[in-house]
């Protein structure tokens, strides 16, 4: 019997990914693990335009479209961190919880 | 003498004192000393011409009048303008010579008696102006040219009773003089305003001949009556008549030699010039108001006269009662004697003040030698035994009482007897008999009261003994100017018969106008009343000679034969005495009731504008404030209320819903996703 | 005639060269004290130059009045045109000025009294920079109201001024400047309402047909406003002797009586002038009340002639009033400034008699009375400020015998004492006999009861005399020194005038004769005017 990955597998991995993702964003306090979560979403969304473009037959657009999501990946880590970095200068801690206020 | 050269001798007259005023007021302080000579010298010059255009007017152009008019200002439309000009008749000819010879005299005197004062040129600077407002009087043509002299001479007198102001009394007296003649002044300027709005013009011989045409004030000649009366005010201010006559005795207080020119050629005189040079629109009933005036005059102030010690006091009086005659007999109709006693009276006038000048002046150095400061110079009981030590003052004093008392030989004793003469002409024409009566016994007390005076300032022995030796006549400046003034109160410089002045030249230059009112209204005519006072011309000269010896009898045998006791009488009538002493108590009463009244009113309305006028501004400022401060409190507690409201409601739903706001990203994330877990599960 | 300098109209340089000196004493650094004041004096001496020149260049013969062709130095330029707004027309106001015989002499007062008044600010210290560019300020508004024949122009130069003056008394002025200031604004504001009413009624009442395209325009032009066949049928102040008319014309009366100010509108003046520094009080006296005679001469009496005379009793009765109350007021008085503020209402009595006799002496009588109230008024303020900047006193019980220690001082003040009491020889005298004569002519007994004042005022007059000048000199005051050359400077040439025009006051009366002629004549008009109170 030969095993086919078909398209639901990668969906179901994709639901898994995205789910740790929404899991960990929700979850952690730390603001590095926050991002990291938001990664899993995007990952799982990446795995998706590939998997899609695959079994719809659109050549490569879907993996045109991962590579975009890569690249906004990357800059908004980029940024994020920055941001992260700046939060902790100003209130010692990468703990999104104590980070309510929008002012001193 | 042409008519140009007459007129233009005159505009040098009246501006040469004008020019001297105005030189010494703005050099005097260079010239110091010199100013006097300035002054005398251009006054001088002016006595010159008045005297040329004197002798060749009354010589040789007898029937003329010369007049020079000029447009003053014109007011465009309707023809009406107000002229200024000069005219020069026979009265005018005499009147310069009168004021410029006592002005001329004054200056000298004052030479003299005024060195050493603080402000000798500006003393000699308004005698100058004084002078110049006297001429302008003199020689005016229309009644608004003598309006502004008239005010003038009120300044003049203002500055020279003043002239030592750092006196209250003085200063007192210059605000006093020139206000109580400013009383007399508006009814005059009513007078020149009901004249004006009927005539549309103010030359004298304009309205002159437009109302014997027959145009009166407003058609009724109640009006007309009205307007010479108000014209009489000016001169009832001026010449110090009753009820106006207050000024003229607190006018004592400027310097001697100025009382001299007010009393007998300035100011004084220019009430009767008044009268006089507008004669002709008086009414019978104006003219009988007039004469009434001055008898109530002459003897109000003969009373006061008797019961002065002051010697200039007396003087001052002694003119009030004289100004009275005049007024009394241009008011019954003598037209020429009232003016001949306004002449006569200059002359000896001004010689009694400045011969009681002199004696001051005397009285005033002992009594600086002797460091005495409390004997009043002026003070008839200081004084006595002159005679001696002062020979020219007393032989002049003397003439001159004799003059003002009506004694033969006398220039008074022409002008007074023709004066008596009118009255009792009068009486017969009209029957008011009180006149003559009031007129012969003035006669007698001023006969008495100046012989008093004369007797206690020179006869019998000094007040003081030790003062007496030190007593000197006064210098040549002073006592040349009371000869001259002597021997213009002889009789023969104005009618060769000493009895009747009538033959004499004035009579002939100087006759009564015709009138000018409608027929049913003026006076007894000119021939009638001429023919009366023939008529009685003899009574009048007997009874006058027995009632002016029999003053001068009793005034002898009171004071200088002692035959009656003069504190005898006095304690028997106190209050009598005291009233005459106090001049009828006018200054009181006047102080009491006008002065009174108008400065409370003053006051009161004062308190009104500040209280209830200003306090209507202010309440109402403070009623809109409190309106303002009302409607503010509605607006912040109920308007603005509501808004507030509005907002807290949405501001308490706020409240609430800020609750889910945690600031936490996670839990907004997660009701991102439950909302569209949601939203997928609805909508699916 | 060349009435252009630098092809802009002498009446606009007249106006506007304060606001030039305005401008260029804002650019000078405040430090600059001198600088500063000399601007202005600059500015002011170019005004009085231009006065010189319209002095000269002035046609006797021609009246105006009523007549805009015989107006001159007229400058007339379409201001503000709104074409078509919906149910409004079309909106158009000019730039309108031209002078006639009313106007000229308060012209050459304003020009004269500016000048001196910068004269009589150079102690001024406080704030010196502001103070100048609001009197240069105010100058322009009074030339303005004096200029303008457009009745909105009127209207907008009579508000101009009003502020400066605000400012002027609120800050430089003594204790108790505020409530002055205050008194002062909110007082003539109210007039000015009123005023500003009329002046809305009358720019729906009259219209004239455009000079192009001849359609129906409304205007604010005064000289179109003063002929009844302007006046729109069945508009609100259409025909004669209306009581619409009336009441316009007691509005307009009510704007400008404020000014004057005629009793019991007067309450204001007394507290403004005793706050006022010394030239503003100068200016107040000398031009301010001016403006509201020649509000009633300019515009309330040949706009409304049929209400006019209907008021012609009230008008000649409030002059009475006037004359006699405010004597009275000022006799006691304790307070140097209040007494003049009192004689000020006292003399504006007499402008409002001669106007009322509305015939030729009375009318010249009032015009000339401005002026010279100008002067004099001018003089007496001139002199209170000298001894206040000296001792800081304006007690009239205070002093006494500062004749000896001030000679010269002592002279200009005689001279112009005597004038304010109408003595002749001074130009007080000739204004207000001639006030008299042509007032008894139309009131005879209001007249008589009026001459009352001549008496008061010598009254009190000669008493302020007295008390400061005579009598004994008080120890404080023996070192007083005597006015200096810029005080002689600017009391002299005022003296001057007050001296000529009272020995030839021909100068002055050519001017307005003709146009004080053509007023009666146009306002009697018709209305054969019915002498009351005889």
């Amino acid at each position: 019997m030969t095993f086919t990955v078909s398209l639901n597998h990668f969906i179901f991995v994709s639901a898994i990914l995205f789910s740790l993702g929404i899991y960990a964003v929700l979850t952690r306090r730390n603001a590095i693990m926050v991002l990291m979560g938001i990664e899993l979403i995007l990952n799982s969304a990446n795995i998706n335009f590939v998997a899609f473009s695959r079994y719809a037959g659109m050549d490569v657009n879907g993996h045109l479209a991962a590579i975009f999501v890569i690249f906004l990946a990357a800059c908004e880590a980029a940024v994020a961190l920055a941001i992260v970095l700046n939060i902790y200068k100003q209130f010692n801690t990468v703990n999104v919880d104590e980070v309510s206020t929008m002012k001193d | 003498m042409t008519e140009t050269l007459f007129l233009q001798f005159a505009t040098a007259i009246l501006f040469i004192p004008l020019i001297s005023f105005l030189v010494l007021i703005f050099f005097g302080k260079k010239l110091s000393d010199k100013s006097a000579i300035v002054g005398s010298g251009l006054i001088g010059s002016t006595l010159l011409l008045s005297l040329i255009i004197f002798f060749s007017k009354i010589n040789y152009f007898h029937n003329q009048t010369f007049e020079y008019t000029f447009t003053w200002v014109d007011f465009g439309y309707y023809d009406s303008k107000i002229n200024l000009g000069i005219m020069i008749d026979n009265m005018t000819a005499i009147m310069l010579v009168v004021v410029t010879l006592v002005s001329f005299l004054v200056h000298l005197f004052s030479i003299s008696y005024m060195k050493g004062d603080i402000r000798y040129s500006r003393y000699f600077a308004f005698l100058g102006i004084f002078s110049f407002s006297m001429l302008g009087i003199v020689l005016a043509d229309n009644f608004f040219m003598i309006y502004v002299f008239w005010e003038l001479v009120g300044l003049s007198s203002y500055l020279l009773i003043g002239h030592w102001y750092e006196k209250t009394s003085a200063a007192n007296a210059s605000k006093k003089a020139f206000i109580v003649n400013r009383v007399g002044d508006v009814g005059m300027f009513t007078g020149i305003m009901i004249l004006w709005s009927t005539f549309g013009t103010l030359d004298f011989e304009k309205i002159f001949s437009l109302m014997s045409l027959g145009v009166i004030p407003f058609e009724s000649t109640v009006w007309l009556t009205a307007a010479g009366l108000l014209i009489f005010c000016g001169a009832v201010g001026k010449s110090a008549q009753f009820p106006l006559h207050v000024w003229l005795p607190d006018a004592m207080e400027g310097p001697t030699p100025v009382s001299a020119l007010i009393h007998a050629a300035t100011m004084v005189a220019a009430g009767v010039y008044l009268i006089a040079r507008v004669f002709p629109i008086f009414t019978a009933d104006a003219l009988i108001v007039i004469a009434y005036i001055g008898a109530i005059t002459a003897f109000v102030s003969a009373t006061i006269a008797i019961a002065q010690y002051d010697i200039k006091k007396v003087l001052a009086y002694s003119t009030v009662s004289q100004l009275g005659y005049m007024v009394m007999s241009l008011g019954v109709g003598g037209f020429t004697s009232g003016f001949f006693h306004l002449v006569t009276h200059a002359a000896f006038k001004a010689g009694l003040f400045l011969g009681s000048g002199s004696v001051i002046f005397a009285m005033h150095h002992v009594l600086h030698h002797h460091n005495d400061h409390h004997t009043d110079p002026q003070d008839i009981r200081n004084m006595g035994g002159l005679k001696n030590k002062m020979p020219i003052t007393f032989w002049t004093f003397l003439i001159f009482t004799l003059a003002i008392s009506g004694v033969p030989l006398t220039s008074g004793f022409l002008s007074k007897d023709d004066i008596l003469a009118g009255t009792l002409a009068f009486s017969d024409l009209t029957g008011h008999t009180i006149i003559p009566i009031i007129a012969f016994t003035v006669a007698g007390m001023t006969a008495f009261y100046m012989f008093r005076v004369l007797i206690l300032t020179f006869m019998g022995s000094h007040a003081d003994s030790h003062r007496i030796d030190g007593i000197h006549e006064s210098p040549w400046q002073m006592t040349t100017p009371l000869i001259i003034f002597a021997a213009l109160s002889l009789f023969f410089f104005y009618s060769p018969n000493p009895t009747n002045a009538s033959e004499g030249w004035f009579y002939s230059a100087v006759v009564r106008p015709e009138t000018a009112v409608p027929e049913n209204v003026s006076a007894s005519s000119i021939e009638s009343f001429e023919e009366a006072v023939h008529h009685n011309h003899g009574k009048a000269i007997t009874l006058s000679l027995l009632i002016a010896g029999l003053g001068i009898l009793i005034s002898f045998a009171t004071y200088y034969w002692k035959k009656i006791s003069a504190d005898k009488i006095l304690n028997m009538f106190p209050k009598t005495f005291k009233f005459l002493n106090m001049k009828w108590y006018f200054d009181e009463l006047y102080d009491k009731t006008v002065v009174w009244f108008t400065m409370t009113t003053a006051k009161v309305l004062a308190w009104f504008d500040f209280k209830i006028i200003d306090g209507l501004v202010n309440g109402t400022a403070s009623v809109t404030k409190s309106t303002a401060f009302g409607s503010g409190k509605f607006d912040n507690v109920v308007v603005d209320g509501i808004v507030n409201l509005t907002a807290y409601t949405f501001g308490f739903f706020g409240l609430i819903i800020r609750t889910i706001q945690t600031g936490k990203v996670q839990t907004y994330l997660a009701f991102a996703i439950v909302g569209a877990l949601m939203i997928f599960f609805f909508f699916n | 005639m060349n009435n252009n300098f630098l092809n802009i109209g002498i009446l606009t340089w007249m106006t506007f060269i304060p606001v030039v000196g305005m401008i260029a004493v804002l650019l000078v650094p405040k430090e600059q004290k001198t600088t500063i004041r000399w601007i202005s004096l600059g500015a002011t001496i170019v005004q009085l130059i231009f006065s010189v020149i319209i002095y000269t260049n002035f046609d006797r013969s021609l009246a105006g009045v009523n007549n805009a062709a015989t107006m001159q130095f007229v400058e007339r330029y379409s201001w503000i045109d709104i074409k078509s707004v919906e149910w409004f027309g079309r909106i158009h106001i000019e730039y309108f000025l031209g002078i006639d015989g009313i106007s000229v002499p308060m012209v050459l007062l304003t020009a004269l009294i500016s000048f001196v008044a910068v004269l009589s600010s150079w102690s001024i210290e406080k704030s010196i920079k502001g103070y100048f560019a609001l009197l240069l300020l105010l100058d322009t508004g009074m030339m303005g109201v004096f200029v303008s024949l457009d009745f909105f122009l009127f209207y907008v130069f009579w508000e101009i001024m009003l502020l400066p003056m605000y400012f002027l008394i609120g800050i430089w002025g003594g204790p108790r400047r505020e409530y002055a200031a205050i008194k002062f604004f909110i007082y003539t504001l109210f007039g000015s309402v009123l005023m500003l009413l009329v002046l809305i009624a009358l720019y729906f009442s009259v219209s004239i047909p455009d000079a192009s395209t001849g359609e129906l325009v409304h205007t604010f032009d005064m000289i179109a406003m003063m002929n009844p066949a302007n006046y729109e049928a069945n508009s609100l102040l259409f025909g004669l002797n209306t009581s619409w008319r009336y009441i316009a014309y007691v509005g307009l009366f009510i704007g400008f009586a404020i000014k004057v100010p005629i009793f019991p509108f007067h309450t204001w003046l007394p507290d403004a002038h005793v706050e006022a520094p010394t030239a503003i009080s100068v200016i107040l006296a000398g031009v301010l009340l001016k403006m509201g005679t020649y509000g009633l001469m300019r515009v309330a009496m040949p706009i409304f002639p049929d209400a006019a005379i209907y008021y012609l009793y009230p008008l000649a009765f409030l002059g009475f009033i006037n004359i006699v109350y405010g004597a009275l007021c000022a006799m006691a008085q304790t307070d140097f400034k209040k007494l003049i503020a009192y004689s000020s209402v006292s003399h504006m009595g007499i402008v409002l008699l001669g106007m009322a006799a509305l015939n030729t002496q009375g009318m010249i009588g009032a015009m000339f009375q401005m002026f010279n109230h100008g002067t004099i008024t001018a003089m007496l303020f001139l002199i209170v400020g000298v001894i206040y900047d000296r001792t800081h006193t304006r007690g009239l019980n205070d002093f006494g015998g500062l004749m000896n220690q001030m000679p010269k001082y002592s002279a200009i003040m005689v001279i112009a004492f005597f004038a304010a009491l109408g003595l002749p020889g001074l130009s007080g005298f000739v204004s207000e006999v001639f006030s008299f004569l042509g007032a008894f002519q139309t009131f005879r007994w209001i007249t008589i009861a009026s001459t009352l004042g001549i008496v008061l005022t010598a009254g009190y007059m000669l008493w302020t005399l007295q008390r400061v000048f005579l009598g004994e000199l008080p120890e404080k005051w023996k070192s007083l020194t005597d006015i200096n050359n810029r005080e002689l400077i600017m009391l002299v040439p005022l003296a001057i005038i007050v001296i000529l025009l009272g020995v030839y006051p021909t100068p002055i009366l050519d001017l307005m004769n003709a146009s004080a002629n053509e007023l009666v004549d146009f306002i009697k008009g018709e209305n054969n005017l019915t002498i009351l109170g005889q």
